[in-house]
C-alpha cells in the first residue's frame, strides 16, 4: 500500500535557510517539497495553488510576516513556525503550542517538532491573529493590516482605516472609500490596534479616533457619529463613555 | 564647616561687610548718642569685632531649623530668643568694657555716657542678628540649589554611560542567530565558504569585544567592522544586498566614538534591506574639510512597510553619544525621501589618539 505522501511548503526571504530545510526534508521520503518560497506574497499563491498538508514558516519575512501569511490562509494546514531569535514569538508558540524551530535548525529539534507536525497534520491551529497579537511585544500595535482577495494581497495601514464594521464572522474594513472584507471577529482586531487611536463605539463598530468630525444625539441612549466623509455610524452608551475617555485623554 | 570661614576670602569679605555696620554705629554713637567720635570707636570697633562672629552662630541655628521642614512657628520663635539672649549678651559685654574703660583717666565718666544708649544698641544688636539668619538662609537655598543642580547632572551623566555600555557590549541575538544558520547551511554545500564566513563572525565578534572601554577609535577600524558586518550579512541576503562606498575624501585617521557607525548600518540592514523582498543598496559615504568630518549612511527602504519609529532607539542612541562626546559642535541629518533613508552625521575631526 502506498502512502500517500505529505505535501510540504518551505519558506523563508533567505536562500540559505530555505537550503538547510530542504536538506533536513530530504532525509524524509514521505515528505514532498510543493514549492520553496522566498516572501510571503508568494507563499500565500502557493498554498492557494498546492495546498500543501504542511509549512515551514519563516517569521521574519520582507512586507508580510509568518504570521501575516497564517492570517491570510486561514489555520487548516499545520505550520511549523523558524524563527532566529524572538522572545515574543517564542513565548507565543509555547502558550499555544504550536510548533516552531529555532535557527541554527538542529536534526534532532527538527525530527521532533516533525513528528509532532505529523501527528497533528489536519488539527485546526489557533486563530492567527491571536496567535500575532501573543506574539506582539507589549505596547507594540498593529502598522497595518493584511487582506486577502483570492491571491491578491492588500495592505491597510493602520492610519488608513477609517472603521471596521462586525459582519457575522467577517469584519469589514473601510479604508479609503473601499470596503475589505476579512475573516476575524472585531474584538480580536480591536486588541491588535491601538487603544490610544481606535475605539469601539458600538458591539458591531470600531472606529479610527482621528475620522471623528461630529456626535449627535440619536434617541436616548444612543447618538450617530459622524464622519469626515459623511458616514454616520451608531455610538452606543457605553461606546459613548470610551469614546468621551478618550477625548478626555487626548485634551 | 561654615561656609563663610574657608576660603578665607569668603571671611574677608565678609568682615569688609561689617565695616560700614560698625561705621553707622560708632556714627550713631557719637553723635546723637553724644560720647564723642573717639569714645564711641573705641567702644563700638571691638565689640563689633566680637559681634561679627557671634552671628556667624546663626549657621548652626538656620542648619538645625531649615526652612523647608521645621514648623514656622517654631523656627520663628528659636530665632527671636536667640537674638534676645545674643544681644542681650552683647549690651551686657558692652557695658562691662564701658565700664573697664570708665576707669582710665582718659575715659572717665564713659560708664554715665553710654547708660542711656544701652537700649539703641540692644535693638541693633537684636536686629544685626535677625539680619545674620536671614543671609545664611539665603546661603543653604544657594548651597541646596547648586547641590541639587549638581545631582541632577551626575544622573543624567550616569544614565547616559550605563547606555553607552550597554549597546557598545550588546551584538544583536538575531544578527548572531542568523549567521549561524547560514553557517549551518553552507557547510554541506560550501565548505570554504562556510569557515570563510566562521572566520568573519570571529573577527567581527573580536573587535567588538575590545570597545567598552575605549572612547575613541580610528576611522579605519570602524569601517573595517563595518566591511566584516556587512560581509556576513552578504552571505545571508545574497545578491539582496548591494554595498557601496566613497570614503576616499576623509582621512582613515580621523577619531570617532567607537560603534558610532555600526547601529546606522544595522538599521539599514534590518529595517531597510530585510524588508525589501528585492534588496536594496546600502552606501556608505564621507567627506572631510575645514576640520569637519561628514559621514553618511544611506539605504534603500520601503516607505510604506517601514513604520517610521522603528529603529529608532538606534538613531536616538547614536544622536546621543554625538551629544555628549562634541556637544553643539556635532550635527545629525535623518531624511527619508525618494525611497532613500539617510542618515548624515557631521563633527569636528579629531586626529590625535586620545586615550580612554
Amino acid at each position: 500500500m502506498v502512502e500517500k505522501k505529505i505535501r510540504a511548503l518551505i519558506v523563508d526571504d533567505e536562500d540559505l535557510a530555505r537550503l538547510v530545510l530542504r536538506e533536513l526534508v530530504q532525509s524524509h521520503p514521505e515528505i514532498e517539497v510543493a514549492a520553496e518560497c522566498g516572501n510571503g506574497f508568494e507563499a500565500v499563491k502557493a498554498v492557494a495553488e498546492h495546498k500543501p498538508d504542511l509549512i515551514f514558516l519563516d517569521v521574519q519575512m520582507p512586507k508580510l510576516s509568518g504570521f501575516d501569511v497564517l492570517e491570510l490562509i486561514g489555520t487548516e494546514t499545520a505550520v511549523i513556525f523558524i524563527t532566529a531569535y524572538d522572545q515574543y514569538a517564542m513565548r507565543a508558540f509555547e502558550v499555544h503550542a504550536v510548533d516552531y524551530l529555532l535557527k541554527p535548525i538542529g536534526r534532532d529539534r527538527f525530527e521532533a517538532a516533525l513528528e509532532r507536525a505529523k501527528s497533528r497534520l489536519g488539527d485546526k491551529l489557533p486563530p492567527a491573529a491571536d496567535l500575532a497579537a501573543a506574539a506582539r511585544a507589549p505596547k507594540q500595535f498593529l502598522e497595518r493590516i493584511v487582506v486577502r482577495d483570492g491571491t491578491r494581497v492588500t495592505l491597510i495601514p493602520a492610519a488608513k482605516l477609517d472603521y471596521a464594521e462586525a459582519q457575522d464572522d467577517y469584519v469589514a474594513l473601510a479604508s479609503e472609500g473601499k470596503k475589505h472584507l476579512k475573516q476575524q471577529t472585531i474584538a480580536s482586531l480591536e486588541a491588535c490596534l491601538d487603544p490610544d487611536r481606535f475605539v469601539r463605539i458600538h458591539r458591531s463598530y470600531l472606529l479610527n479616533f482621528e475620522r471623528v468630525v461630529r456626535i449627535e444625539p440619536y434617541t436616548k441612549d444612543s447618538r450617530i457619529a459622524i464622519l469626515a466623509d459623511g458616514t454616520r455610524l451608531p455610538v452606543s452608551k457605553s461606546g459613548y463613555a470610551r469614546l468621551k475617555t478618550l477625548l478626555d485623554q487626548r485634551n | 564647616m561654615h561656609p563663610l570661614l574657608k576660603p578665607i576670602s569668603r571671611y574677608v569679605i565678609y568682615l569688609s561687610a561689617w565695616s560700614p555696620i560698625a561705621g553707622i554705629l560708632i556714627a550713631l554713637m557719637a553723635v546723637p548718642g553724644k560720647l564723642g567720635w573717639w569714645n564711641a570707636s573705641v567702644l563700638i570697633i571691638p565689640l563689633c569685632l566680637i559681634y561679627q562672629f557671634v552671628c556667624l552662630s546663626a549657621w548652626y541655628m538656620c542648619k538645625a531649623a531649615p526652612l523647608k521642614n521645621a514648623p514656622v512657628l517654631r523656627t520663628r520663635v528659636m530665632h527671636l530668643a536667640a537674638a534676645v539672649t545674643i544681644s542681650f549678651l552683647w549690651v551686657e559685654l558692652a557695658r562691662l568694657l564701658a565700664y573697664s574703660l570708665a576707669q582710665l583717666p582718659s575715659f572717665q565718666g564713659l560708664d554715665e555716657l553710654f547708660k542711656p544708649q544701652v537700649p539703641v544698641l540692644f535693638g541693633l544688636g537684636f536686629l544685626l542678628y535677625l539680619l545674620s539668619v536671614a543671609a545664611h538662609y539665603v546661603i543653604l537655598a544657594l548651597e541646596d540649589s547648586s547641590k541639587a543642580e549638581a545631582r541632577v547632572l551626575e544622573t543624567s551623566i550616569f544614565a547616559r554611560d550605563a547606555e553607552l555600555k550597554a549597546l557598545k557590549a550588546q551584538v544583536n541575538p538575531h544578527f548572531l542567530f542568523n549567521s549561524l544558520n547560514s553557517i549551518s547551511a553552507l557547510t554541506s554545500v560550501d565548505p570554504a565558504r562556510a569557515r570563510e564566513m566562521c572566520i568573519l563572525l570571529a573577527e567581527f565578534l573580536r573587535m567588538t569585544l575590545g570597545l567598552g572601554e575605549k572612547t575613541s577609535v580610528p576611522l579605519s577600524e570602524e569601517l573595517s567592522l563595518l566591511h566584516r558586518y556587512l560581509a556576513i550579512e552578504k552571505v545571508r541576503f545574497g545578491s539582496r544586498l548591494q554595498m557601496e562606498e566613497d570614503m576616499k575624501e576623509v582621512s582613515s585617521a580621523i577619531q570617532l566614538p567607537p560603534l558610532l557607525l555600526q547601529p546606522l548600518v544595522e538599521n539599514a540592514v534590518t529595517h531597510g534591506i530585510a524588508n525589501l523582498p528585492e534588496g536594496g543598496t546600502v552606501r556608505l559615504s564621507g567627506h572631510g574639510d575645514n576640520g569637519r568630518v561628514s559621514l553618511a549612511v544611506e539605504n534603500t527602504f520601503d516607505a510604506e512597510s517601514t513604520p517610521t519609529h522603528k529603529g529608532g532607539l538606534g538613531l536616538k542612541n547614536v544622536r546621543q553619544r554625538l551629544e555628549a562626546r562634541y556637544g553643539k559642535d556635532a550635527n545629525m541629518r535623518v531624511s527619508a525621501e525618494n525611497g532613500k533613508f539617510k542618515v548624515e552625521l557631521s563633527f569636528p575631526s579629531e586626529v590625535t589618539e586620545v586615550k580612554g
